[in-house]
């Protein structure tokens, strides 16, 4: 039906040549790991090492100061018996089941109104993006804080419509909301991205689209969505990854408790809580590994169903 | 109206619809902007008005702005000059920045343009830190650092970016690296130019766009990082800005000198806006080409 023609400007490398560089390859070796050597030291000293040491540590009892006296899985049926564990999963589910889908559609939403028009696109693409930048700071987690406090315009703008909280901050049933909401603040950069993908599209495709006779939602459906399909997997994936392990934020916006009620226990606040409050570092090393498995599990349940709904355009197009 | 330009096909109809389309656009794109840059908008109004009107006022900016709440940050707070939080989180975030710059360009070099063995598996390692939570390695690195007595210094914050642990940068020069185009260091390796030589002389000045953003990005990042000096640093003359600001709240969480706070978080906010300001074009191009290789 439709032909691709044109192949996208991505620069495509000629295959490296490997001209006679057999003698050369000890020299090459060499000058390679010698070039390497900062990020080697670093991936064994800061990453493979700890991570061996944090698997042992969860199965210790470990307060800093004794030996690790090994425990077995005590930690673990501890973490699962334990209630305010339980609620910190709870919290952090929440925060991400409702965040990172409204945060992802917002951005695509925008993504897909500022590719309209050229005009302007730059100023409201730059303007858009700026609270990335800034949003992980304590700055803005305390600007939150007074935005949805009491009387503030958040809840004035709400009570306007009828709907009256009063001070978000305070009140278990509705923080986690505010820390949402400060994360969807944040849709700029994912929106960058949709929209560096959606000028990847080949407007061939829309025009053939439209001979045939295709509506606007129809030309999304079948032309937008699968052509961006590979990008709207990296934003899926990242801020999932991104948003389990939100920590700054929900110390600073409730004021250092996770609380009032343990309504922003988000998982590292807890780990954080039971590591560096309690010296508890075994079971907190637990902790550390059950979001590494839930990270871990998420990413293959993506990276499976990718198969299903990511359309690779050149997909045979792989340089390495 | 421009007759002439060869914009993208619009859907066929009238100029009237068009109109309405194009100014439906303008509003749902000023309407976004206006939520969007409120926060902003509304900070630094407050940081000009009486403690008391902060958040009771809803007026952007006040009729008679006041200058008390800056002129209190000069105190400092307990004891602690706020400009020790600055240069401490200058210290930190610069040399976060020179750490990166060295230590992800040449483990980036040797990732693109080195044929050594091994290269895929340790590339497919450092793709995969990308991906691990930190959170796995926060606890054995505080007990490394604690054994090593270097708690309460920026060794814990830094050494990792010496040491080209944030593999988003490395990936982004990679990336940039690959791109460039081949002849270049092929010749120069005809003119004899060792590795060190081309990456020095011809790779790391044709790649300053991709140096360029992993320096702001590292810049901001450092600026902004709470959790490592709220986890490494506990004496209140070596903190950073993130959490020296954390001295002015009180323990209810309404800041005995709210004004102070607001004040402050402007102040903190301020590099960081100049630096997008400055260099908007680099990071959001640095943010998109990330996403479409990955």
């Amino acid at each position: 039906m439709t032909l691709v023609k044109e192949s996208p400007p991505v620069t495509r490398k000629a295959r490296s040549g490997a001209p006679a560089v057999k003698r050369r390859g000890r020299r090459e070796n060499l000058a390679g790991y010698l070039f390497m050597s900062p990020w080697i030291a670093g991936f064994l000293l800061l990453t493979a090492g700890p991570m061996v040491a944090s698997l042992y540590f969860a199965f210790t009892d470990y307060n800093l100061f004794n030996t690790p006296k090994w425990v077995g899985l005590d930690n673990f049926t501890k973490m699962f018996d334990d209630p305010r564990w339980q609620k910190s999963v709870e919290v952090t589910a929440k925060y991400v089941i409702i965040g990172t889908p409204l945060k992802l559609l917002l951005a695509l939403g925008v993504a897909l109104l500022l590719a309209q028009s050229r005009r302007g696109q730059a100023f409201y693409r730059a303007a858009f993006y700026a609270p990335s930048l800034i949003g992980a700071s304590v700055s803005v987690a305390f600007v939150w804080r007074s935005l949805f406090s009491d009387h503030a315009i958040v809840d004035r703008t709400m009570s306007v419509f009828g709907f009256h909280v009063g001070g978000w901050v305070g009140n278990p049933d509705w923080i986690l909301y505010c820390l949402v909401a400060l994360t969807v603040w944040q849709f700029g950069a994912p929106m960058v991205i949709f929209l560096a993908g959606l000028k990847q599209v080949p407007k061939e495709l829309y025009e053939a689209a439209e001979l045939d006779g295709a509506g606007a939602f129809r030309k999304f459906w079948s032309i937008t969505l699968p052509m961006i399909s590979p990008v709207l997997f990296f934003n899926v994936l990242l801020e999932t990854i991104h948003s389990f392990q939100i920590f700054g934020s929900a110390y600073v916006v409730s004021n250092t408790y996770c609380g009032p009620a343990d309504a922003t226990l988000v998982y590292t606040c807890y780990l954080y809580q039971q590591g560096f409050k309690n010296a508890q570092m075994g079971f907190a090393s637990a902790m550390a590994w059950m979001l590494l498995l839930a990270v871990a599990l998420v990413t293959a349940v993506l990276f499976w169903s990718q198969k299903k709904w990511v359309h690779y355009e050149n997909a045979t197009e792989d340089a390495r | 109206m421009s007759a002439t330009t060869p914009a993208a096909p619009k859907p066929l109809g009238g100029l009237g619809r068009k109109r309405a389309g194009s100014l439906a656009w303008h509003i749902g794109s000023l309407l976004v902007l206006a939520v969007v840059l409120y926060p902003v908008v509304w900070v630094i109004g407050a940081s000009f008005k009486p403690s008391k009107d902060i958040i009771n006022s809803l007026q952007l900016f006040p009729a008679h702005p006041i200058l008390e709440n800056f002129k209190g940050l000069a105190d400092g707070i307990a004891d602690v000059s706020i400009w020790t939080f600055f240069q401490n989180s200058l210290v930190y975030a610069g040399g976060a920045v020179v750490g990166i710059l060295i230590s992800c360009s040449l483990t980036a070099y040797a990732f693109a343009k080195i044929r050594f063995a091994g290269r895929n598996l340790l590339f497919a390692l450092m793709i995969g830190t990308l991906l691990l939570p930190y959170h796995v390695l926060l606890i054995p690195q505080y007990v490394m650092f604690q054994k090593l007595e270097l708690i309460n210094t920026y060794v814990p914050l830094l050494l990792g970016k010496y040491l080209a642990t944030e593999a988003f940068f490395v990936f982004l020069m990679v990336q940039f690296m690959r791109n460039l185009p081949r002849e270049l260091d092929e010749a120069a390796r005809i003119d004899g130019c060792g590795h060190l030589r081309i990456y020095w002389s011809i790779v790391l000045p044709l790649c300053r766009p991709a140096l360029i953003t992993s320096a702001i990005f590292t810049f901001i990042n450092a600026w902004n990082d709470f959790m490592g000096p709220l986890i490494y640093l506990n004496e209140p003359g070596k903190y950073t800005v993130s959490l020296g600001m954390m001295m002015f709240r009180d323990s209810d969480g309404v800041a005995a000198n709210y004004g102070g706070l607001i004040a402050m978080s402007l102040v903190a906010l301020l590099p960081v806006l100049l630096f997008f300001l400055a260099f908007q074009r680099y990071l959001i191009d640095g943010m998109a080409t990330s996403g479409l290789k990955g």
